[in-house]
């Protein structure tokens, strides 16, 4: 049994006079300890909801979470509150995207890790600091026992994503889940950040979910992938099948749309047409259906099921076959 | 396709830091550009890249005057832009455009489509009549791949990609030679970003235009561009052709931005070096001595480095770089070594000896 087993997570928002909204809709995946599993997709597909859903932090009001959240053979999601809250900071950890709303803006770094290490690995004061002072070493921040003393906002956006990794650790959690952790960073201090979380994951076994919209990211991190679309997993694979043959017409368009710093001279990017904007409910169909190259007339009839298709998971009608162009051109 | 459009001429823009009860006394300055020469070709695209705080966004908007440079001057079609004045500036004006990154802050969410980009037009005395002006709104959609039933919406009514088609079709609606395009795909989905590259090489080649695209997505630049130049604290360290920069980056910060830049492919990735670089992005209010870049450079040697800052010049044709050991870390006569990242101050950098009086942060001092 793996660590964190997810199945058919769904959670629907109710706003009064709206229609419910499924933002995640039926998601499973598993992570094992080492393992880095990734969800990806762009904005507005569910991910973070997913990671909310996940940790136990999403309103009581107004959101409806179904399924299950099994982690380490207990359903998280039938746990109280201050259950969770003990899970969370002691075996699950989380980094979001933006560290400034997950530190307390008025308590010095050097207080919120050493609270941490007091509180969830039962260091005394004393040892807690030394304790701190090598997690923010570990992490790459300059001059740690000066950082201790200062408040979040005293330090970069870099740094500050460091300062709550280094609480994450504080920890050890067996579980860290990362939600666009570096996209707020520059590209050179993403890649310390991401080495950082590699390590994490070879040296403490650490099962990691990395929530990115970034492909690259992806790519060399990740073990297995899931392909987000519109709150649901439209393809799931471990990485170097998935990149060297994307089979879900969207997974395929995404990874023609993307220009590769690696790429020939004059390459010609192939966009996906439309936007989010033209989806239709996955009630009706499949989602993706008006953007799709791949479209038959099923796809707006009968909504595509999960299924083990061309040795992975696939919701689709009619996958991309290797070889072929994808569909018509899109005019731009 | 050689003749020079645009010519910048060591181009500074300093922020002054205010403090004091009356925020009368300057107590630095942000050097957020500092001595830019660059020159854009007719018809081509010229990439700018950079980190964050760079002076990207800054050297586009100096150039422009839409912030008075410091020093330096722009020379535009064979005139000194910095100099014009009333009438001729405006005049010039039109012929230089801007796209901006986040579309929906651009555009007025007030005013239709049609009144958006008739207003343009009408600043710059092209809306000649009804009829003429009508058919110009019809070709301007067409051409930004737009229905012509979009005139009479409102920006919140279109996607992301959509908006920033609006802003493209409100720049070419006056015909300009240059567009200045300032993170023109960071702010939309993935999958929508290539349809506004597409759409911009298209009219580039439909129009003549030029174009000067500032992004921090080295792929989208190197994609997009003839030649770029790549910034770092206020200076261009490195300018080449987009291929000679990927093929053979010289300057060790872009050879670090590279290696550090993720690529969509797990095989690429396993077997691909990172040049980590240690610690942040000094404070432009408080720049290292000599080269910019010295605190962080794997390459740094004892002499000249923390103490000369070094010129920009041309190694092969056309790619210049600034770093004075750029032909032995070629040649491989000079190795990277480890480097320990040093304390970054955040906020303006300055000495904590100066009393804090007035505002807290630069932004806060000069935009209270
Ligand atoms: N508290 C909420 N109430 C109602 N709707 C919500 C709430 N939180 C999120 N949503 C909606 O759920 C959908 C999924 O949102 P989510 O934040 O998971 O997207 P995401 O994939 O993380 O996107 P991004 O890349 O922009 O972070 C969105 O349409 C969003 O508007
Ligand atoms: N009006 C201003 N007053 C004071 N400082 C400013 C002003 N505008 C910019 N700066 C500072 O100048 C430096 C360069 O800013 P600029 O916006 O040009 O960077 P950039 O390279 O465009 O970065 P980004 O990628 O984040 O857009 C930054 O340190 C910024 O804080
Ligand atoms: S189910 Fe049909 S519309 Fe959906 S992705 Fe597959 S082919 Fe395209
Ligand atoms: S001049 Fe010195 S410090 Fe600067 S980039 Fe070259 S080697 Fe590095
Ligand atoms: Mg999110
Ligand atoms: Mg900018």
């Amino acid at each position: 049994m793996a660590l964190l087993e997810v199945r058919d997570l769904t959670v629907v928002f109710q706003r009064r006079g709206e229609e419910p909204f499924r933002a995640v809709d039926g998601v499973s995946f598993d992570v094992e300890p080492g393992q880095t599993v990734g969800l990806v997709g762009e904005s507005g597909c569910g991910k973070s909801v997913t990671s909310l859903a996940i940790m136990g932090l999403l309103p009581k009001r107004g959101a409806t979470v179904t399924g299950t959240v099994t982690y380490d053979g207990t359903d998280l999601l039938k746990l109280s509150d201050k259950q969770m809250r003990d899970k969370r900071g002691s075996e699950l950890g989380m980094v979001f995207q933006d560290p400034l709303s997950s530190l307390n803006p008025v308590i010095p770094i050097g207080i919120q890790v050493t609270e941490v290490l007091e509180r969830h690995r039962g260091l005394a004061r004393k040892e807690a600091m030394i304790e701190a002072k090598n997690l923010l070493d570990k992490v790459g921040i300059p001059d740690p026992n000066r950082r201790l003393k200062e408040y979040p906002h005293q330090l970069s956006g870099g740094m500050r994503q460091r300062a709550l990794i280094a609480i994450a650790l504080a920890c050890r959690p067996k579980l860290l889940i990362a939600d666009e952790p570096t996209t707020a960073l520059d590209v050179t201090i993403q890649a310390q950040i991401l080495s950082l979380m590699k390590e994490l994951v070879q040296d403490l076994g650490t099962a990691l979910v990395m929530i990115t919209h970034d492909l690259g990211v992806v790519a060399g991190l990740c073990d297995e992938v899931n392909v987000l679309y519109g709150g649901k997993v439209v393809e799931k694979a471990n990485r170097h099948p998935l990149f060297a043959e994307p089979r879900h017409p969207y997974t395929h368009g995404l990874l023609s749309s993307i220009p590769r710093l690696d790429a020939a001279p004059g390459e010609k990017l192939t966009p996906i047409k439309g936007s989010v904007a033209d989806n239709i409910p996955w009630a009706q169909g499949c989602a993706f259906a008006p953007r799709c190259p791949n479209a038959l007339d099923v796809c707006v009839q009968v909504t595509p099921a999960e299924e083990d298709q061309l040795g992975r998971l696939l919701r689709c009608h009619n996958p991309v076959v290797p070889g072929t162009p994808a569909a018509e051109e899109v005019p731009v | 396709m050689s003749e020079t459009l645009v010519s910048v001429q060591d181009m500074k823009v300093h922020f002054p830091i205010k403090r004091g009860v009356f925020m009368d006394r300057t107590v630095g300055y942000v050097y957020a550009v500092d001595g830019v020469d660059l020159e854009i070709k007719r018809g081509e695209t010229y990439g700018l890249v950079g980190e964050s705080g760079c002076g990207k966004s800054t050297l586009g908007r100096a150039m422009l005057r839409l912030n008075e440079p410091t020093a330096g001057k722009m020379v535009f079609d064979g005139q000194d832009f910095s100099a014009l004045k009333g009438e001729e500036l405006r005049k010039m004006r039109r012929r230089i455009q801007m796209v901006f990154q986040d579309p929906l802050s651009s555009l007025d969410p007030r005013q239709s489509v049609e009144s958006i980009l008739i207003e343009g037009l009408r600043a710059h005395g092209l809306d000649k009549g009804k009829e003429s002006t009508n058919k110009r709104l019809r070709e301007l959609l067409t051409a930004v791949g737009l229905p012509t039933t979009a005139l009479r919406k409102y920006p919140h009514e279109f996607s992301g990609g959509q908006r920033q088609r609006i802003g493209i079709a409100r720049a070419l609606a006056l015909e300009p030679d240059l567009i200045v395009a300032d993170e023109p795909v960071s702010a939309l989905d993935v999958s929508v970003q290539a349809q506004v590259v597409n759409l911009m090489e298209q009219l580039q080649e439909q129009f003549g235009l030029t174009y000067l695209v500032i992004a921090h997505d080295l792929a989208v630049v190197k994609h997009i561009s003839d030649r770029v130049g790549v910034m770092y604290l206020g200076g261009l360290v490195e300018e080449a052709s987009s291929e000679d920069l990927y093929a053979e980056p010289l300057h060790p910060y872009t050879r670090a931005l590279l290696s550090a830049i993720p690529v969509p492919d797990p095989v690429v990735e396993d077997r691909r070096e990172r040049i980590l670089l240690a610690g942040d992005l000094p404070s432009p209010a408080n720049p290292p001595s000599g080269c910019r870049f010295h605190t962080r450079c794997p390459w740094r040697q004892e002499t000249k480095c923390d103490t000369d800052r070094p010129v920009l010049r041309e190694l092969k044709p056309g790619h210049k770089v600034a770093c004075h050991w750029a032909e032995q870390i070629q040649s491989g006569e000079i190795k990277p070594h480890e480097v320990k990242p040093i304390l970054v101050e955040e906020g303006d950098g300055l000495s904590p000896d100066v009393p804090l009086v007035g505002p807290a942060s630069v932004t806060e001092a000069l935009n209270p």
